[in-house]
């Protein structure tokens, strides 16, 4: 029993640790943002890894994501709603849940992983230290920019998933069940609303930040060698992860439940 | 443990350090996961003087020289550099004093991503005030320096350990410091490229007339570019003096480091 409350209470203040210096490296981020016209060609690049690099992945993520929703919806609804609404189900669950989330667990996925591993690489092997002996700042050469471009070009991602989406799920819909071109339209036109798509594009740039404190966070923190960096990259995903699922029920209480729900 | 308490430690105090020229270190603790790697250390390093640091592994010579730039902060004690107390500066002022100092590091540390020209230029190019022009003569001067002419297009990955070493040396004097520190400028090379270093670290004294503090355990190397070797054990300079009279000395410990045996007051494990 004293073990398990001393683990437990160690697990804790370690967890209020990391959210205390993940807090304080967001601040150091924060105050390195004057500094985004200096390192626009670094925060290009990183833009350019984060959406051009990420578009395999996505297309591929939301062509199935679309044709398992149109599969699913119409399995649901046969039975009790009419196919007119198959269109709004679709475009509906894309643009407010399966969107923006599933890119963040993806792409997150990739982008943390990368992060964690590059900048624990670098930690491990002093070329963090050689930075700052060069009186380079790692948070503004670094980090700032990392964050940067994945806080803007996940709305972006997020809108081309759901676009994808929405073809998938219609060109499915039409081709191998029995709902026509007109009544896949009619429904998605019917009760889209702009809420839906806002949300889903609010969410992604809270996505977005998580995505990239994981990553910068476990990569400037670790410690060690390869097993090291491993850990940190691990650790970097699974938090993420976790932490893009948690972040995604708070931000639809509140979306949905204050700020639209009136 | 060895028998610390029987031999009299060597006296660093200095009456004003904020009026010193150099490196003064006082009362520094540092542990990392229970063990107390630097235990109330103190030290002084004079203006244009090349000073070793000798020590077993894991007694914290790397910590000690991170300490001095501050890469990492001590838990309680004082670092001045030529008059200004780093451990409670501001970014701003400690990249300042950073920009008198060029490191050497044990593995080079290289960008990987970054040319040899990349690697030596970058300081250069992102404190400002120099043009593209400039900065590319001052990394082929650097690189020239330390005897690298032909590989300034080329990535860290495709040059040797000993190369590496040379380029790395080539970033640290690339903002002409007043500072280098060497941190193992010798190890994992073989006899030849260490001499090489070694000589390379002479001539760069000679030249730019630059402070070295060169952390070894190779005392081959500690001999040939020493002005004045220390000794640390148990988070404390436990002895300094001269190249000469280090070669003769009877302090027990240092007798036994520079022999090289595993009988002494320095325990094996």
């Amino acid at each position: 029993m004293t073990a398990l409350l001393t683990s437990l209470g160690a697990f804790s203040f370690n967890a209020l640790q990391n959210a205390g210096r993940s807090s304080m490296l967001l601040l150091e981020i924060v105050m390195q943002l004057p500094q985004m016209w200096r390192m626009r060609r670094e925060i290009s690049n990183q833009m350019h890894i984060v959406a051009v690099g990420s578009m395999p992945l996505i297309i591929t993520t939301s062509i199935f994501v679309g044709a398992v929703t149109a599969v699913q919806a119409v399995y649901q609804m046969q039975a009790y709603v009419p196919m007119k609404f198959l269109g709004t189900v679709i475009s509906k669950s894309v643009f407010i849940e399966l969107g923006p989330v599933l890119v963040a667990l993806v792409v997150g996925g990739r982008l943390c992983a990368n992060y964690a591993a590059e900048l624990g690489t670098m930690k491990v092997t002093e070329q963090i230290d050689a930075l700052e002996m060069l009186a380079i700042d790692p948070m503004r050469h670094l980090a700032m920019p990392r964050f940067v471009a994945t806080f803007l070009m996940m709305p972006v991602i997020t809108v081309f998933a759901d676009a994808i989406a929405i073809f998938s799920g219609y060109i499915v819909s039409i081709g191998t069940m029995d709902v026509t071109a007109t009544t896949f339209k009619e429904g998605l036109l019917a009760f889209f609303e702009m809420k839906d798509l806002l949300s889903g594009l609010i969410k992604a740039f809270f996505f977005g930040a998580i995505i990239a404190m994981s990553g910068l966070f476990f990569g400037l923190n670790t410690r060690g060698g390869a097993e090291g960096v491993g850990n940190a990259t691990m650790m970097a995903v699974v938090s993420s992860c976790v932490s893009v699922l948690v972040a995604d029920y708070f931000l639809a209480t509140i979306l949905f439940q204050i700020i639209f729900g009136s | 443990m060895g028998r610390l308490h029987d031999i009299p430690l060597p006296d660093f105090s200095v009456d004003d350090p904020a009026s010193s020229n150099g490196i003064v270190l006082q009362n520094l603790t540092k542990t990392f996961q229970g063990r107390k790697v630097l235990d109330g250390l103190d030290f002084t390093i004079n203006r244009g003087e090349t000073v070793v640091i000798i020590g077993r592994s894991g007694e914290g010579k790397s910590v000690l020289l991170k300490h001095i730039v501050r890469l990492l902060m001590p838990e309680t004690g004082h670092v001045w550099v030529d008059g200004d107390e780093i451990t409670g500066m501001g970014k701003t002022k400690l990249f300042e004093v950073r920009k008198r100092f060029g490191m050497l590091f044990q593995g080079a540390a290289l960008f990987d991503s970054l040319t040899i020209c990349g690697n030596v230029g970058l300081g250069l190019k992102e404190n400002g005030g120099h043009t593209a022009e400039e900065i590319l003569d001052r990394a082929h001067i650097c690189l020239a320096q330390v005897g690298l002419t032909e590989v300034g297009d080329k990535l860290p990955s495709q040059l040797s350990g000993g190369m590496k070493k040379r380029a790395g040396l080539a970033r640290a004097i690339a903002m002409q410091p007043d500072y280098i520190l060497y941190d193992e400028p010798t190890t994992g090379l073989d006899p030849i490229t260490s001499d090489a270093i070694n000589d390379l670290i002479l001539q760069l004294q000679a030249e730019l007339n630059v402070t070295s503090i060169v952390v070894t355990h190779d005392m081959a190397s500690a001999f040939k570019v020493a002005d004045r070797i220390a000794m640390i054990s148990s988070g404390k300079i436990i002895y300094a003096a001269g190249v000469d009279e280090t070669r003769d000395t009877d302090h027990p410990m240092v007798r036994q480091f520079i022999d090289g045996s595993a009988q002494g007051p320095l325990d094996v494990f």
